[in-house]
């Protein structure tokens, strides 16, 4: 049986009914990450020792019926900004080159109560600052479906491995589009949840108040499965927040009758390309006639969410980057004159250029003088984009979007213009400053070959209605696979 | 209205950010801050009088806490992570005379 080829519920249940062993599901993931890896790199740490023995140990507590949770048994591949203890967490910076963190994130813990077993950490642009894992230190992670391709980012590790079949499902973290626009690129499928509903503890931060960690798998079933599995109010993140429920899996349901559906004209005019459109709309079409409303409208104030979000963004990372200094972890610098100088030296030559870029910015837009001018117009923005989706909610219960203005772009092709790089985010920023829900899935794919994702919004707190939309759809199209991750094993 | 980056204000972004750079990394940086900046200043078509600025979506207040230890004493791995390390301390540079 190809293990790899199943998806993270269909191998937990075949674990659960001992058709297929835990040491059994962690060798062919290993074997197949040993296959592909070198072509396509998408983690930076491979824990084959550590592992083993913990399947060993999973084992022992499915068979005594200590562990019965739909991913028990399961292997996992951990974005590389998730603490994980005494593994290595580099957020693919060289600052953090030797980190090993003392605890473990509290969404990877509640994976690993569950019995999840973690295969490795994946590969991400440099503290999840870039949208193509080109500006990782540890070297680019290439797309399984065009190695000439980037897997998109800043999760392109975690997208990419699940596409190759290296592991079943990894987790992501998504600050700007960081889960849905890799998913999209990769053909798998991401969600981002509602700012505050998985716990923040433990993951390395870039901009706080952007920052979720989400789900990466091969269809809507895994992703509502995991999602339950890690959100959970946590005491120790301060912007958690209880919700009132948390039963995800509940909302896989074949039916969008009566749904009312989004289009934001905005979003599908200029700058969209033209095969992205169609294989989008197609979508829309396919759920239009299994019963949703669809109508457009109009969601005028995107253009300033990237404008906005950087401003944000970059001041927060700022601040939270300033820890890296050198004393407590990570790399310090070889030769310093006294203690400013070794913070200085340390941090030039531990931070690549887009960390840099943004702290600088950061800086400047909190520094004196220019503060109201930038950072408090920037946050008053995110109000007015936050009021805009309120209005649209209370007319659609799901947005439909493009993940990305095109599917994944050549490898070396983004890096020179950054500007051009950020306007990249137009469809996935803005969900973020309003700390709603988005869910990707794929829909087809362009002539090229290359995957396209759609992208589904919904309000705060509504992840089963996007969820649902998600999944009805997906009942309509078999789950496409890459051939690296079909040549025979 | 066309951003211009002055020589002394990177001096002083670098000063804020804890960054040492080169002649060419200054100048690149200058270049890069001034295309951001002018792309940023679209913002200022949008009028926001007397809207409050949201840094967070949701409400959000302090969350208090008796002041319980409730994790052990991990200073051994902690250290551990210590690029230099002292006396059971980090070890800095000599700070002062």
């Amino acid at each position: 049986m190809d293990i790899m080829s199943l998806t993270a519920v269909e191998l937990g249940k075949k674990i659960k009914a001992k058709e297929i062993s835990v040491m059994d599901a962690v060798k062919a993931s290993i074997e197949q990450i040993e296959r592909v890896e070198k072509d396509v790199h998408s983690f930076v740490t491979i824990d084959k020792e550590g592992a083993m023995k913990r399947a060993e140990e999973v084992q022992k507590l499915i068979d005594d019926g200590t562990l019965t949770g739909p991913l028990a048994g399961v292997p996992v591949a951990i974005k590389d900004n998730m603490c994980t203890k005494d593994m290595l967490t580099t957020c693919s910076s060289k600052i953090l080159g030797n980190f090993r963190p003392t605890f473990t994130a509290e969404a990877v813990l509640n994976l690993e109560k569950a019995g999840a077993v973690i295969i490795g950490k994946t590969n991400m642009d440099e503290f999840a600052m870039g949208s193509t894992t080109e500006t990782s230190y540890f070297g680019a992670t290439k797309n399984p479906w065009n190695l000439e391709h980037v897997p998109g980012g800043s999760s392109g590790g975690s997208c990419a491995a699940v596409a190759a079949e290296e592991c079943p499902y990894a987790l992501g973290s998504d600050t700007g589009g960081s889960i849905r626009q890799p998913s999209s690129f990769c053909g798998v499928v991401g969600i981002k949840p509602t700012y505050g509903t998985v716990s923040r503890y433990g993951l390395v931060a870039y901009g706080s108040s952007l920052d979720q960690i989400g789900p990466i798998a091969k269809d809507v079933t895994d992703c509502a499965t995991i999602l339950e599995t890690i959100a959970s109010y946590d005491a120790k993140d301060s912007t958690s927040i209880a919700r009132e429920k948390y039963d995800f899996a509940s909302a896989l349901v074949d039916d969008v009758k009566g749904m009312k559906i989004g289009i934001p004209r905005s979003y599908f005019g200029d700058g969209l390309d033209a095969e992205v459109k169609e294989n989008i709309l197609h979508a829309v079409k396919v759920l239009e006639e299994k019963g949703a409303i669809v109508e457009e409208f109009d969601l005028d104030l995107v253009k300033y969410a990237i404008p906005a979000y950087y401003v944000i963004a970059s001041a927060e990372a700022s601040s939270n980057l300033a820890r890296f200094d050198g004393v407590k972890y990570g790399y310090r610098t070889e030769e310093y004159e006294g203690l400013h100088n070794m913070y200085k030296k340390t941090r030039s030559e531990g931070f690549g250029p887009e960390v840099k870029r943004r702290i600088m910015l950061g800086s400047f837009v909190l520094s004196s003088g220019y503060y109201d001018a930038y950072y408090l117009k920037a946050l008053r923005t995110k109000a007015l984009i936050k009021k805009e989706f309120d209005q649209a909610f209370e007319k659609y219960d799901v947005i439909v979007a493009p993940a990305s203005p095109t599917t994944a772009p050549e490898i070396g092709k983004s890096l020179s213009d950054p500007i051009k790089m950020y306007l990249g985010d137009i469809y996935t920023i803005s969900v973020n400053l309003a700390g709603l829900p988005g869910i990707t899935i794929p829909v087809g794919k362009d002539s090229k070959g290359l995957p396209v994702g759609m992208q589904l919004i919904g309000n705060c707190f509504e992840e089963n209605k996007i969820i649902r939309a998600a999944y009805t759809f997906e009942q309509t199209k078999m789950y496409e696979r890459p051939e690296i991750a079909k040549e025979a094993r | 209205m066309a951003n211009k980056i002055s020589d002394e204000t990177i001096e002083y972004v670098g000063i804020l950010a804890k960054l040492e750079l080169s002649g060419q990394e200054k100048e690149d940086a200058k270049a890069d801050m001034e295309k951001m900046l002018d792309y940023i200043d679209t913002l200022n078509e949008l009028d926001t009088d007397g809207i409050e600025p949201m840094s967070h979506v949701f409400p959000v207040k302090n969350v208090f806490r008796e002041d319980v230890v409730v994790n052990g004493d991990g200073s051994a791995d902690t250290l551990a992570n210590a690029p230099l390390e002292k006396d059971n301390s980090f070890k800095v540079p000599k700070t002062i005379g």
